[in-house]
């Protein structure tokens, strides 16, 4: 079987930085055609990732490859892989237009392509200026050029978002769902949950250099927005005997009896059933409640929940249900 | 901002495009202010300092402390003639050397420079090529521009041509050493990576190691200091070898370029062993 030119693959990925375990033993796959999200709190690992997929620095174990082939294996690379990494890449003393001319030499690309890469990301009008002099955006822009210069299959892109205004992120986010449109592959990385719910098909979610999650987006919107009911009651066993045979979860939270003062009684989280029904259940019982709140736990909750526990949870091998916070 | 254009391509042929890299590093050097500056900062400094001492000489003749400058210009006319103007002017080379790799590590432009040519040496060896060819060019003109302008000066009182034994080796020698100092300073600004560590470990090894290690007395001192690497650099610039050099002139080019290409070897080593 032929690997597709534009698949990023990573095979038990590891990279280390002394004591640290930047990259844990990471393996995935992204497709073309679609635009990946690639998900994690700050420091989870991420550009690490993407610096070893790019050649930049070099792993302590494993292997990461576009369509087959490592990133150093690529004689032009620009015209295979576009990158645009969280870090500064560019002298600050040379001029826009002369930054993407040297790269566009490297790879034997004409001036005019440079022209047209400026043009395309709104920079036309400061090519000759000084890089230095750039805002946050206007260098992102420009790292977007130098990664569309070769009209590359395969895009990695760092936080793109990073110091652009609305407009500008609204844009991106175009940029890169036609860029998947037209068949290539796009691998975003960010640190917010909320961008990616509405840009990503398909997530990869890492925390602590670990892979937590690998999945379709509305597959991980689904499963994150699942309803869960704070209860509160001097006679748990009852209730949940009574919830269970309703069909619902009651589970512990970790906050047993007294820790939030005055004698409350232990607080227990339940899902599978609503708030209203919850409570009929309990009034059917003769069961006293102290609190009986719904918790909706956006995907924002969802992710930080995840990530903090660093808990394996793929498709393949999904938790009976979710660790209550 | 329009869209993008069409499909992606197909892969290109799996060669390095060497004009094109070589073309690269010529746009990256010749882009940044940094190199006008150290050029400009060479040519006035070397030019300037060659000139006073060649006017200083001259309206001094027949001072009874001129004698020994009277004699050196007979037997060695080089080492006076270059002497100074480059002894101070290399440190502008030196610091353009260092500032053409390291300034790529401290602003980051080197992982631009990697993703581009991932297999990294091809940009090191393009790095010193266009660096060596710029150097060569410039070296050029000025050192010819000191030999003129200074033996013009010394007309009326003592007459050198490229036509004397010596004279048009450490003439041209003088070029070469200017070339191999910058790549020498590249080298270590490539090994340090940071522009003011780097240059002054090279102003350290150019100008304070050698004059600490010749203070030193005996015969294995003398060798340490004879192999220095601008010590024995700069004895290509001489017109003779004089009684006190441990090397004849080709000699001490020699271990200068062994110093030059080791130096070279353990950066190229570093590149493709440390993370851009």
């Amino acid at each position: 079987m032929s690997i597709p030119p534009g698949l990023i693959e990573a095979r038990e990925l590891t990279k280390r930085f002394g004591a640290t375990t930047a990259v844990s033993r990471l393996t995935f796959s992204v497709e073309p055609g679609r635009v990946t999200g690639f998900l994690g709190p700050n420091g989870a690992g991420k550009s690490t990732t993407m610096r070893l997929v790019c050649g930049l620095d070099r792993p302590d174990g494993g292997t990461a490859t576009i369509g087959g082939r490592a990133y150093r294996d690529l004689r032009r690379p620009l015209k295979t892989v576009g990158a645009l990494l969280e870090a500064k890449a560019v002298h600050p003393g040379r001029s826009a237009r002369n930054h993407l001319l040297f790269l566009a030499q490297t790879q034997g690309i004409g001036p005019r392509r440079v022209e047209e890469v400026l043009d395309l990301v709104g920079l036309g009008g400061v090519a000759g200026k000084r890089a230095g002099g750039f805002s946050l955006g206007m260098g992102q822009r420009l790292g977007i050029a130098a990664a569309m210069l070769g009209d590359p299959r395969v895009l990695l892109l760092d936080e793109p978002g990073n110091g652009l205004d609305p407009e500008g992120i609204r844009w991106v986010r175009t940029f890169m769902r036609d860029l998947a449109a037209e068949g290539r592959t796009v691998f975003v990385s960010s640190h917010l949950m909320s961008e990616m719910s509405v840009l990503a098909d398909h997530l990869i979610v890492i925390g602590r250099g670990e892979l937590i999650a690998d999945c379709s987006t509305s597959d991980f919107i689904q499963r994150s927005s699942e309803k869960s009911v704070l209860v509160r009651t001097p006679d748990p066993d009852h209730l949940r005997e009574l919830i269970t045979a309703a069909g619902g979860t009651m589970t512990e939270t970790g906050d047993p009896a007294g820790t939030t003062g005055g004698g409350a009684a232990p607080a227990f989280v339940v899902t599978g059933l609503d708030a209203p029904r919850i409570g009929e259940i309990a009034a059917s019982g003769r069961i006293v409640l102290h609190e009986l709140t719904p918790r909706l736990a956006s995907l924002e909750e969802a992710f930080m929940e995840l990530t903090a526990g660093a808990v394996e949870y793929t498709e393949a091998s999904r938790p009976p249900g979710r660790t209550p916070s | 901002m329009t869209t993008v254009t069409g499909p992606a391509r197909d892969v290109a042929p799996a060669r390095d495009s060497w004009p094109g890299i070589l073309r690269a590093e010529w746009t990256k050097i010749r882009s940044v202010r940094s190199t006008v500056w150290s050029l400009v900062a060479f040519v006035v400094v070397a030019i300037g300092f060659s000139i006073v001492v060649a006017t200083v000489i001259a309206s001094v003749w027949d001072k009874p402390g001129n004698h020994p400058n009277q004699v050196q210009l007979h037997t060695d006319p080089t080492t006076i003639l270059y002497g100074t103007g480059f002894g101070f002017g290399q440190l502008a080379l030196c610091v353009l050397g260092v500032i053409v790799i390291s300034s790529e590590y401290t602003t980051g432009a080197i992982r631009s420079s990697l993703l581009a040519v991932p297999r990294r040496l091809p940009m090191l060896a393009a790095k010193v090529l266009v660096f060596a060819a710029l150097e060569l060019v410039v070296s050029a003109v000025t050192v010819f521009a000191v030999f003129f302008s200074t033996t013009a000066i010394l007309h009326g009182h003592v007459v050198i041509t490229l036509g004397q034994p010596g004279v048009l080796r450490a003439t041209l020698g003088g070029i070469g050493y200017l070339v191999v100092m910058g790549i020498f300073a590249m080298a270590i600004g490539g090994l340090i990576r940071h522009t003011a560590g780097a240059i002054a470990a090279v102003i350290g090894l150019v100008l304070v190691v050698p004059p600490l290690i010749g203070l030193i007395p005996g015969t294995i001192a003398n060798h340490i200091h004879g192999y220095m690497p601008t010590v024995a650099g700069q004895l290509i610039g001489q017109t003779a070898q004089q009684p006190a050099d441990v090397l004849s002139p080709w000699q001490g080019f020699g271990v200068f370029c062994l110093w030059t290409v080791v130096l070279l070897a353990g950066c190229a080593v570093l590149l493709l062993r440390r993370d851009a």
